[in-house]
């Protein structure tokens, strides 16, 4: 597999390549059905790695740069994984590796700092990044990886569009990440002591929560959504190392526009943005798809930081 | 100026001078003269970044972008539109200006994370821009044929001259930012640091500051990139991208961001590190990058310039255990 046009990322490459020859037949309406399809499915997972900034941000109050990489981490290791492994267990060694990545990270980067700022912080999570990112070319070199579908490669014909079938695994799954975090946050001991964080820190080790191991459970939580996401999304768009970078600053951009620290506010603004650029890509430009993400992401930072669903006040009295 | 800084800047104009007379003479590192140029051109944005980084803590991931700017609308009016170079160059730093002022007023109203993704943001769509807009820059394969500079109707041809003139520059720029630093502004800058809100308290106008170095930084980015055009001649959208945007940021971070003299450090280091003494990895110089930011951070969050005054401190104090002994 050669590299495609050096902007090309992001999105479903083979999908459009194979949608190409299938669009010219299609109606205008089933054109539509097609990229509302494709737009959910990349939708959500930006709403993924939305919700692993969210939880971390809620937390720590810091970004995690670093986000982006647990997707290309999961893609990649899902694709080793998958040769050797049946279907479910190659997920499952997937996503805890990645969490084994993220928690790592946060015990030989995060912890030892003491009282540092926002630059430094910034900082050590950029240079985590790059290290992945370094890490993953030595292991996978600089091409793209495919992967077989999930469950066979024949698209299904729906409202006069052809949907491939992954696009329902990846529609399923984020379906279920989003339904056992709010079980998590809502009923788990764990998931209220890190929501109790995410109010007051303070408060929260006055009445004997480990603050500390809450952040660490963050970064391996957040870990795990994001290679869920990848492995995932795999089948469909590719994956090489350097994804990481793009796929985070779109997955930033949906936890904006949703209200930074806000879960449902993350899941619908990554669909939102996912259509968006879907529509775009299909009707404007290709060329500027990924331009059209970052461009909504700068007008809300500039319009509205808080978030087209987020709360102002709250926002107001965060540290950062 | 302080007598430090004067005694330093004495010590670099030095090594400046012997430099060319070094690589003449020895014919391995013959062609260090040209990462010079290199680390010149990359030393003005850096020293852009420490005034903004460093002394106003506001961060930018985009500077790659104005970088860009400079270069690309140099080329393309010299190219497309046979400007004359140094009119193109006035004319890349006005584009970014305007630019850079546009981004920069509600971009620095935002904290810290925010502020880091608005400009990452920025940066990667110039690129896309730069990637896109084929009939103007050429993109992805590149715009060709960039003419070389003259001065006073001499062609500027070789590294030597070249070396000269961007040195020169960036003396100029360093003295200036010196100055800067120990003015009112330079004060004011450094109070929006420590805390915006008290500085906002003792009537600092700390957003017009902030613009304000924000579009200083983005113009010395931008006259950087105008010389590069002019010195390599061709321009491509992935020396503007995101890791350079992110190795801008490196220069300052490892070199120490609270000194000028620590951009200046960082940027030799990284600068000869990437042309010369990383090809050994070839394509795996990210890790090494990586871990050397990382390592900088955690271990010596104020830099290598940290080190001089640290190593400087024991020695004197040795000598003074020293001397004590040797009194009684």
């Amino acid at each position: 597999m050669k590299e495609g046009k050096p902007l090309w990322k992001g999105v479903p490459e083979r999908l459009s390549h194979e949608l190409k020859s299938v669009m010219e037949k299609l109606s205008l309406g089933g054109q539509l059905v097609q990229y509302l399809f494709t737009g959910v499915t990349v939708g959500s997972i930006y709403g993924m790695v939305a919700l692993g900034f969210n939880i971390i941000y809620n937390v720590t109050e810091m970004i995690n740069f670093a986000q982006g990489e647990f997707v290309m981490l999961g893609g990649l290791i899902m694709v080793l994984c998958a040769k050797v492994l049946p279907l479910p267990m190659a997920f499952c060694v997937t996503v805890a590796a990645v969490t084994a990545i993220g928690a790592i990270m946060e015990r030989s980067t995060i912890n030892p700092l003491k009282n540092t700022t926002v630059l430094t912080l910034i900082i050590v999570t950029i240079a985590v990044s790059i290290l992945l990112k370094g890490i993953a070319m030595f292991i996978w070199g600089k091409d793209p990886y495919m992967m077989q579908p999930f469950s066979g490669t024949e698209p299904l014909h729906l409202f006069g569009a052809a949907i491939q079938t992954q696009a329902f695994w990846v529609l399923g799954i984020s379906g279920i990440v989003v339904l056992l975090l709010t079980l998590f946050f809502r009923k788990a001991r764990y998931g209220k002591a890190m929501l109790a964080c995410a109010d007051n820190a303070e408060a929260a080790r006055l009445v004997g929560i480990k603050v500390n191991l809450m952040v660490l459970l963050s970064f391996a939580l957040s870990a795990a959504i994001g290679a869920a996401a990848g492995a995932v999304i795999t089948p469909i768009s590719l994956m090489e190392y350097d994804r990481g970078a793009l796929l985070g600053l779109k997955g930033f951009g949906a936890a904006v526009l949703g209200g930074l620290g806000s879960f449902s506010g993350a899941v619908v603004a990554g669909l939102l943005l996912g259509v968006v650029e879907s529509l775009c890509a299909g009707f404007v430009s290709s060329g500027y798809k990924d331009a059209v993400a970052l461009l909504l992401l700068l007008l809300v930072l500039f319009v509205r930081p808080s978030g087209l669903f987020g709360n102002v006040e709250a926002s107001k009295i965060k540290k950062f | 100026m302080s007598r430090g800084n004067l005694i330093t800047l004495s010590a670099v104009v030095l090594l400046l001078i012997l430099f060319p007379v070094l690589v003449a003479n020895v014919e391995a590192i013959s062609h260090y003269l040209d990462v010079m140029v290199f680390v010149g051109i990359f030393s003005l944005i850096t020293m852009g970044l420490s005034l903004l980084m460093g002394y106003a803590g506001q961060i930018s991931l985009g500077h790659a972008a104005f970088f860009g700017l400079g270069a690309y609308t140099s080329g393309i009016l010299c190219v497309k539109v046979a400007v004359s170079p140094w009119l193109a160059m006035v004319g890349g730093t006005l584009v970014t200006a305007v630019v850079a002022y546009g981004v920069g007023v509600p971009s620095l109203k935002l904290k810290g994370h925010y502020l880091a993704m608005a400009t990452l943001g920025f940066g990667v769509i110039v690129n896309i821009v730069f990637n896109e807009e084929v009939e103007l820059t050429g993109g992805p394969s590149g715009l060709s044929n960039i003419p070389g500079l003259k001065l006073f109707g001499l062609p500027l041809r070789g590294e030597l001259l070249f070396y000269i003139l961007v040195w020169s520059m960036v003396l100029l720029v360093l003295i200036f930012c010196l100055n800067v630093i120990h003015s009112r502004v330079g004060r004011a800058l450094r109070s929006i640091h420590d805390s915006e809100v008290a500085a906002d308290a003792m009537g600092v106008e700390t957003a017009r500051y902030k613009v304000m170095i924000f579009v200083l930084s983005a113009v010395l980015a931008s006259l950087a990139g105008s010389l590069y055009a002019h010195y390599v001649g061709f321009l491509s959208p992935s020396s503007f991208n995101l890791l350079f945007s992110i190795r801008l940021v490196m220069m300052v971070v490892v070199g120490g961001m609270h000194s000028l003299w620590g951009a200046l450090l960082g940027t030799w280091l990284l600068t000869f590190l990437g042309n010369e003494w990383l090809h050994v990895f070839k394509d795996f110089d990210i890790l090494v990058y990586g871990a050397i930011l990382l390592f900088v951070v955690m271990a010596l969050p104020e830099g290598l310039v940290s080190v001089v005054p640290r190593l400087s401190h024991m020695w004197r104090r040795g000598r003074e255990s020293e001397g004590g002994t040797g009194g009684t």
